[in-house]
């Protein structure tokens, strides 16, 4: 009853084409999002905010950067970890380089500079295809660390080979350095992941997206349909690539604060966001959300439960986790290859028809 | 011979015993890829798996011991025995057909007709279940290996060498480890064995024939839930051999499962599906690894071995996307 | 923003500025073979512009790789492809997508992760301009074109009667309806030349009658030019103004169905003839 189409008329194709076509789903996300920019930095506090919230926050940008490219263009990529480590150095040489810039717009260029590294280590795309192309982005990985940790000028020639970043503010309110408050940097996050959540759910709604998709599923069918491979491969890798150079800017400067490049981007963080994806949904925008906060949020409960209520020593439950993480991974591939976003649209199928299942 | 081109010997030399490792990894994906078209991001895991399991009942320890005592709060750890190497191998090899044989059956079965890149990404998931799983059972500190295999510089060779440099110049002849000269004998015994398992015996033939096309060979009777336990099986020894070797040279430790991560671009050097292709793959990488450090490494400051390999198999893959050994596929629509 | 399509949204052809009846394209003594294996020896024929021009031969003769060298998936070894007047031999594929070539094909390639409505608008992706830039933004231009752009799909939509399934994933549909989604996208190009290989392949007559219905009204109304493969001889007798007959790669008749029907060399290798030479 909560959830009907009946009545919701479309009259136009712009209607048709809504994020959400339906009423209930509209309210449900329009409140979800003001309780998210209007509620929650109220409420927000140090733990919430390092544990779960900033972090969920960085990781779902990273997950809807690796979707884009992964989900919805069919290119497998593990090199996820380098281009984060792209995003985050790049930041750091534009705060320390040009300390009156601002700070989003330091983040938006580090973006940009992901961006052309992703194009670059995404030319073999056009030769080479499935998990070929996905050890040719572990070179990627492998190289961007190495690159990172062997020439000092990247960390500014620092004795300990770390980055860290310095205060900066937006509106006189300090979002990164160890003074920002937590609502300050919850808030940042939020501002930038709502956007590029928007912008990516453009990109795949229309012609872009529909050229991403062809390449998934038919490549040489979508080329004979005049899809470019060189403009849809190149472009996924592009846009992935910035998004996820957006979330290692953030990952660095307003979560971490200093970092250590083959500590903070090693291979382990391209199969976290791989991770992410499958369990969240391939190709959805709404499942790399999910998947974000999955893998987030089990190692936090799972610690609680095993740790904090059982009484087990901690390396034990960190066993379980890596066990448990990969056995879902099976599970999901298995049973729902989709992901949670599938079994939430599994769900509203179900509620539709509630309480008439038939 | 002058010492220089002694120095370039000895690095040829051990890169290729270098290579010969990287090869039994690369062996084991092959193997699977060729019978069931996965790729097994698992195989490095594997192989710790079987190394740990080996000197966990070589040793005595009771499994999950660590979890146990959480749970009871007892104090078990050691049963108190040693096991000689032999029963204790003998005994890994149950574990890794067990091993082999659920996982057919609880994860196998329901992925066939999968697409590839969904295969391999749930071999990335069996890889860190069976880390967590292996780690919870035998616990996750470095362990010694010892089956008895020799280790240790050559003497011998040593001294034969040094003849050849001349008169007079400080050169101390060759080092080469006597642990990677038994894994080279091993790895050539090995893969004679499974070359003439796969032409010879009936069951090579079926497994030739899964390969080649899966539904074709369900056709004429050959089952193939049965081939796909054996290949894994054959995985799973191939992993244990390749576990003892690297566990004999650097301990039983979580970094032995990286190996799985040299022994990609071998692959890719070779073809996914050629045996030989990755015995001369992963001799290639080794060399190439050695001098690239020798000779390229002090010109961007050294430790380039990690990402060496990957950027040779990458530029080869430019120009040749099937390998050194695969088919060339025409493409149909 | 009326939802309710008619059918002058879609002019179903571009105009090529050739007239009807005149040459579109010419193959000439094309040669193309894998390796040692000849999968196409000397052939030549020109489709013109308006017909229905069938391929047709016995199995292995070489008609979908004739189909694939017209869009330049292969590239022949020999021969040349005179289309719209330019000869070439080697084409890229999206090029010949751009010029106006379309197709389906004999094993349904359709995009299985996507709707219908979603498939047929990836065959107008050649006509779809609004950059990645815009696309971000949605709002404005990239929205109005993407309007602009399903009015004319929804007609192809209507045309096809498919209206029921616009919003399926295309993998759940059974196969004639997913023949029928493929000849959508190929339509949507508005194609000067359409190549259809195989469009009736495993269908009952009923789907066969409706699909040759859509056929015929494509090369009526939109006077869209048609290349076909088809192995119902029945059907291929009624639809095609001339036919093409290949055997083992070679040309062994051309001309109305008529003379087609009496050709000896036709007769001889459908018959199963012993092969000379």
């Amino acid at each position: 009853m909560l959830y009907r189409e009946a009545g919701d008329f479309k009259t136009s194709y712009a209607a048709d084409l809504q994020t959400f076509p339906i009423k209930s789903e509209r309210i449900l996300f329009w409140s979800f999002t003001a309780v998210a920019f209007l509620v929650v930095p109220f409420f927000i506090n140090d733990y919430w905010e390092k544990s779960i919230l900033v972090p969920f926050l960085v990781w779902s940008m990273v997950a809807l950067g690796l979707n884009i490219l992964t989900g919805y263009c069919g290119q497998v990529s593990l090199g996820t970890g380098g281009f984060m480590a792209v995003g985050a150095f790049a930041c750091y040489k534009f705060m320390t380089a040009f300390p009156d810039l601002n700070i989003m717009i330091c983040i938006l260029l580090s973006g940009l500079v992901t961006a052309g590294v992703g194009v670059l280590f995404g030319l073999p795309s056009l030769r080479i295809k499935g998990f070929y192309l996905a050890v040719a982005t572990l070179a990627a990985q492998f190289f961007l660390v190495w690159m990172f940790n062997k020439f000092a000028w990247f960390y500014n020639y620092s004795a300990s080979g770390q980055i860290s970043a310095p205060e900066r503010s937006i509106f006189g309110i300090a979002v990164t350095g160890p003074n920002s408050a937590p609502w300050a940097t919850y808030l940042t996050c939020l501002t930038i992941v709502f956007v590029f959540a928007w912008v990516a759910r453009n990109l795949t709604r229309g012609r872009v997206g529909r050229s991403w998709m062809a390449m998934r599923d038919m490549d040489i069918a979508a080329e004979i349909m005049g899809v470019s491979p060189f403009n849809a491969k190149l472009s996924a890798f592009a846009v992935s690539s910035f998004y996820i150079g957006i979330a290692g800017a953030l990952f660095f400067s307003v979560y971490l604060g200093a970092a250590e490049v083959t500590e903070a981007f090693g291979i382990d963080k391209s199969f976290t966001a791989l991770f992410m994806v499958i369990i969240g949904g391939l190709g959805s925008i709404l499942g790399s959300f999910l998947g974000a906060a999955f893998i987030i949020l089990f190692p936090v409960l799972l610690k609680n439960l095993m740790v904090g209520y059982l009484g087990w020593p901690t390396d034990l439950a960190a066993h379980f986790q890596i066990m448990i993480v990969g056995g879902l991974i099976i599970f999901f591939l298995i049973v729902e290859p989709h992901g949670l976003a599938q079994l939430w649209r599994l769900a509203k199928e179900k509620l539709r028809l509630w309480p008439f299942p038939y | 011979m002058n010492v220089e081109f002694l120095f370039f010997l000895e690095t040829v030399l051990n890169g290729l015993m270098a290579g010969v490792m990287y090869a039994l990894v690369a062996l084991g994906f092959a193997l699977i890829f060729k019978a069931s078209g996965i790729f097994n991001f698992a195989q490095g895991v594997m192989a710790l798996f079987a190394a740990l399991t080996l000197v966990g009942l070589q040793t005595g320890q009771v499994p999950f011991a660590h979890l146990i005592n959480a749970i009871f709060g007892t104090e078990v750890h050691h049963f108190g025995w040693e096991l000689p190497a032999i029963v204790a191998i003998a005994g890994t090899l149950v574990v890794m057909v067990a091993f082999a044989y659920l996982f057919e059956g609880l994860v196998l079965k329901h992925l066939v007709n999968q697409e590839p890149i969904i295969l391999f990404m749930a071999t990335i998931g069996l890889a860190y279940f069976l880390e967590g799983f292996g780690d919870l059972m035998w616990g996750a500190d470095i362990k010694p290996m010892d089956v008895g295999i020799p280790s240790g510089g050559s003497f011998w060779w040593e001294d034969v060498t040094r003849e050849w440099a001349p008169e007079g110049s400080d050169y101390f002849g060759m080092y080469v480890d006597k642990l990677d000269v038994v894994a080279a004998i091993v790895a050539v015994v090995l893969v004679s064995g499974l070359v003439a398992f796969s032409q010879y015996t009936k069951f090579g033939r079926a497994l030739r024939a899964v390969a080649d096309d899966h539904q074709a060979a369900l056709s004429v009777g050959i089952s193939l839930r049965t081939i796909w336990v054996v290949v894994w099986s054959i995985a799973g020894f191939v992993a244990l051999v390749a576990g003892i070797m690297w566990g004999a040279k650097s301990g039983v430790q979580f970094s032995l499962s990286l190996i799985a991560l040299k022994a990609l671009p071998v692959l890719i050097l070779g073809g996914f599906t050629s045996i030989p292709g990755a015995i001369v793959g992963g001799l290639i990488i080794g060399v190439g690894e050695k001098l690239a450090e020798l000779y390229i490494g002090p010109l961007v400051g050294g430790a380039i071995e990690n990402w060496f390999a990957y950027v040779v198999a990458l530029v080869f893959l430019l120009f040749r996307p099937q390998g050194l050994f695969g088919e060339r596929i025409i493409e149909r629509i | 923003m009326n939802a309710r399509p008619d059918s002058s949204e879609f002019t179903g052809a571009r105009d090529d500025g050739i007239a009807k009846g005149d040459t579109l394209l010419e193959v000439n003594n094309v040669s193309l073979s894998f390796g040692g294996v000849k999968a196409i020896t000397d052939i030549s024929f020109d489709i013109k512009k308006g017909e229905i021009r069938a391929i047709i031969g016995p199995n292995g003769a070489g008609k979908t790789s004739m189909l694939n060298v017209i869009n330049g998936f292969y590239t022949p070894q020999q021969g040349t492809i005179t289309y719209r007047g330019v000869p070439r031999r080697a084409m890229r594929t999206t090029d010949a997508a751009r010029q106006g070539i379309a197709r389906t094909f004999q094993n349904i390639a359709l995009f299985k992760g996507m709707s219908t409505l979603d498939n047929i608008m990836t065959g107008r992706i050649t006509l779809q301009k609004r950059n990645l830039l815009w696309q971000g933004l949605w709002a404005g231009p990239a929205e109005r074109e993407e309007i602009e752009h399903r009015r004319t799909v929804e007609a192809i939509i209507d045309f096809l009667e498919i209206e029921h399934i616009r919003k399926t994933p295309v993998g759940r549909l059974p196969y004639g309806l997913q023949k029928r989604v493929e000849l959508g996208r190929a339509l949507a190009a508005e194609p000067s030349l359409l190549l259809l290989d195989e469009p009736m392949a495993g269908m009952n007559l009923e789907e066969k009658e409706d699909m040759s219905r859509f056929i015929l009204d494509v090369n009526n109304q939109f006077g869209t030019t048609i290349a076909l493969i088809e192995h119902d001889m029945g059907v291929v007798m009624d639809i095609s103004d001339r036919i093409v007959v290949l055997d083992y790669g070679r040309k062994i008749g051309d001309g109305e169905p008529d003379d087609i029907a009496k050709n000896q060399d036709v007769i001889d290798a459908y018959l199963g003839v012993p092969h000379e030479g």
